[in-house]
């Protein structure tokens, strides 16, 4: 069986990963960077389409304690401050490291780096690249830089099954080149997870198809803790109707962030401030509080006809829609959309996940030797992300991993021990048994089953929960898990196996999936992104983070106080 | 309402190769992506198709030939008519839609080929 070494492996290659890479290889180390997808083209980032936070201060009206009391304000209290506080004040100097790397930021006539307004921010600092390329750019600027990087050798097309853990160290991963189904092992004396996000699971989303949570169920299994489980993020607005294609449904942020626009129910009335909220035209009202009152309003019978709301700009110049998106107009007429006629219809999609492993300001695991990055990363967000931040938390966060990885694997001998490994092999081993032993003719048994847990997140423990839902969920989940799982055909062949591939993908997906149901079923209040139709109210008495951790195959949950720091109480200007 | 659209598909590995037609249930604007993931949930889970983003236009992996053309599968759209789908031609073929489009540098086996 091939085997590799490395100083320091990244799993996972969108922002984060790559960051890591860098930093790791910058320092010093030999990096093995590997993503299922392509690198720097599968992940989240390169789905981003506008909003980049950081406080560059250019007109001396921001500054990161200021960031910092937003993204906190978002957070609904649950915010780990130690993990925002380092997200706030080393943004910039990422921003402005990428805009040395010539991603393009979008300027401004004095030629500094342009910042508008976004939901929840105190003042204008969120950068992006235009034309809705924000994610594009930065994707194909970090490849660049790191196929430029001495010391990182890349591997794409490489699911990686697990994290071999030796002495309750991480020392490498067991993985599978799925092009080939060729099974190699990697020794590493540090690991960095970077491979986070997990809204595959829900049925409406804007994932990218490998995000179906294998960074959280890997890092759990290898004895890492999840952290804020319960608050995967809806993002209110995603794009409904009429169909779209080639553009990623959250393309109407940007659109709001830019123009405004109107957001009515289905009889053409605005609502937001029905429900104590304010919009006005402006998009000033918070991911949580829009996704609420659009759920609520089709409850009430006044939803657009698809089942979502109605997004206006008819009352925005033609001039005015070009200048500021130019191209993608064009792309939009092509869709039959013509937004100085007709509005169009959105509703909440599941975007992004607040949770996730839980590590300490270097990014540290519970799990010597094992780091996380970015999405994979819980805590700094708290209840409700803060729109902008998701971005330069994979910068900072990867910048950090990548770094601190790097310091721990300078000081230690490479160590291999097969028989640690023995048991994530033997698993690949008795999967591929199964699938060449299959050959039943063709079956849609692992794709229904897939197409039954989004299905069922999305309905019971998606934006409105209640114990009866999340206790049925739980039930079905722990079926999949323990009888599904263990019977559903799977066909043979090494070439691309889907169904393999499908199996494995479906049981990091299972394991997370009850994650997310157990930590929203033990928290009985409604914060933030979490909102429970039977217990409505934020309680203080939940002003903690919930923590997950796997004992034996059982998931069991802790509570543990908030991370506050001092800097957080200071005034701000 | 129920309308559905045929989609040809050719498929196989390099040893050998076959057509199948399925039947879509078709809706308006949805693209030949949506078709295969449709296929790969409701008819036929081990239909290969390398994606990574969805309907995006993002990832650009999703490269293939539809009805004699490269394109990429998020974008076209399915036609009530009928359409076909075939590999790239011009790239080796792993397993039904999924070609060798892996950067060749960033390949498992050229680091291995690679490695001390």
């Amino acid at each position: 069986m091939p085997h590799l070494d490395a100083d320091v492996l990244v799993i996972g290659a969108g922002a984060a990963g790559m960051y890591a890479a860098i930093a790791a290889a910058n320092a010093g180390a030999d990096v093995l960077l590997v993503d299922k997808s392509i690198v720097g083209r599968g992940g989240a980032t390169i789905m981003a389409q506008m909003t980049v936070a950081a406080a560059l201060n250019q007109d001396g009206d921001d500054g990161w304690l200021k960031h910092h009391r937003d993204t906190l304000k978002a957070g609904r209290g649950l915010c780990n401050e130690e993990l925002s506080e380092i997200l706030c004040k080393e943004a910039p100097d990422r921003i402005r490291e990428l805009d040395a790397w010539k991603v393009g930021w979008a300027r401004r006539e004095d030629g500094k780096i342009n910042g508008v307004m976004a939901p929840g921010h105190s003042v204008p600092r969120c950068v992006y690249v235009d034309f809705l390329n924000t994610g594009p750019a930065v994707a194909r600027t970090m490849r660049v830089k790191v196929s430029r990087t001495k010391g990182v050798r890349r591997v794409s097309g490489l699911s990686v099954r697990e994290i071999v853990v030796h002495e309750g160290r991480a020392i490498g991963a067991v993985a599978v080149n799925v092009d080939d189904g060729q099974v190699v092992t990697i020794a590493a004396k540090a690991v960095v997870m970077a491979a986070g996000g997990l809204t595959k699971l829900f049925r409406r989303n804007s994932a990218s198809a490998n995000m179906g949570g294998d960074a959280y169920a890997i890092a759990l299994r290898a004895g890492a803790s999840l952290l804020d489980m319960e608050f995967p993020q809806f993002f209110p607005i995603g794009h409904l109707a009429p169909r779209l294609v080639g553009m990623d449904p959250i393309m109407w942020d940007p659109f709001r962030y830019k123009l405004g626009g109107r957001l009515l129910n289905g009889n053409m009335d605005e609502f937001l401030e029905n429900y104590g909220f304010s919009d006005g035209g402006k998009y000033t009202a918070t991911r949580d509080e829009t996704a609420y009152a659009i759920v609520r309003e089709n409850e009430a019978g006044r939803g657009s006809p698809a089942g979502g709301a109605y997004l206006s700009f008819t009352h925005v110049p033609e001039a005015e829609l070009r200048r500021a998106f130019g191209p993608v107009i064009d792309l939009l007429a092509e869709n039959g959309i013509d937004l100085t006629q007709n509005a169009v219809e959105v509703a909440p999609i599941a975007h992004y996940h607040m949770g996730g492993i839980r590590v300490d300001g270097e990014m540290a695991t519970d799990v010597p030797g094992l780091y996380a990055a970015g999405e994979a990363v819980g805590g700094a967000n708290g209840a409700n992300r803060l729109s902008g931040n998701a971005i330069p938390e994979a910068f900072v966060f990867g910048e950090r991993a990548g770094r601190f990885a790097a310091a721990m694997a300078a000081g230690r001998a490479l160590v291999w021990e097969e028989a640690a490994a023995a048991p994530a092999l033997a698993l690949i081993g008795e999967i591929d048994a199964r699938a060449e032993a299959g050959g039943t003719g063709p079956t849609a048994t692992i794709g229904e089953l897939w197409f039954e847990v989004q299905e069922m997140m999305w309905e019971k423990v998606g934006l409105m929960r209640d114990e009866a839902s999340l206790t049925a969920a739980l039930e079905r989940l722990r079926e999949i898990r323990t009888n599904d799982l263990a019977t559903v055909p799977l066909s043979p062949g090494h070439a691309h196996n889907t169904t393999v591939e499908d199996w494995f993908d479906l049981r990091n997906a299972v394991e997370v999936a009850e994650c997310i149901a157990l930590a929203a079923l033990n928290r009985r209040e409604s914060r933030g992104a979490h909102q429970r139709l039977d217990y409505t109210a934020t309680d203080p008495e939940f002003d903690r983070n919930q923590v997950l951790r796997l004992s034996g195959t059982e998931i069991v949950a802790d509570w543990v106080p908030v991370v506050h720091t001092d800097t957080s109480l200071e005034e701000v200007a | 309402m129920s309308a559905t659209a045929k989609l040809s598909v050719k498929r196989g590995t390099p040893e050998h190769t076959y057509d199948e037609e399925f039947d879509i249930p078709y809706s308006e604007g949805m693209s030949i992506l949506d078709a295969l993931m449709w296929i790969h949930a409701h008819a036929d889970s081990t239909l290969a198709v390398r994606y990574s983003c969805i309907n995006a236009n993002a990832c650009k992996e999703c490269s293939v030939m539809v009805n004699g053309k490269v394109t990429y599968a998020c974008t076209a759209r399915l036609s009530r008519e009928g359409d076909r789908v075939e590999p790239l031609p011009t790239k080796t073929l792993v397993r039904d839609l999924v070609t060798d489009t892996l950067p060749a540098k960033e390949t498992l086996a050229s680091v291995l080929a690679g490695s001390r």
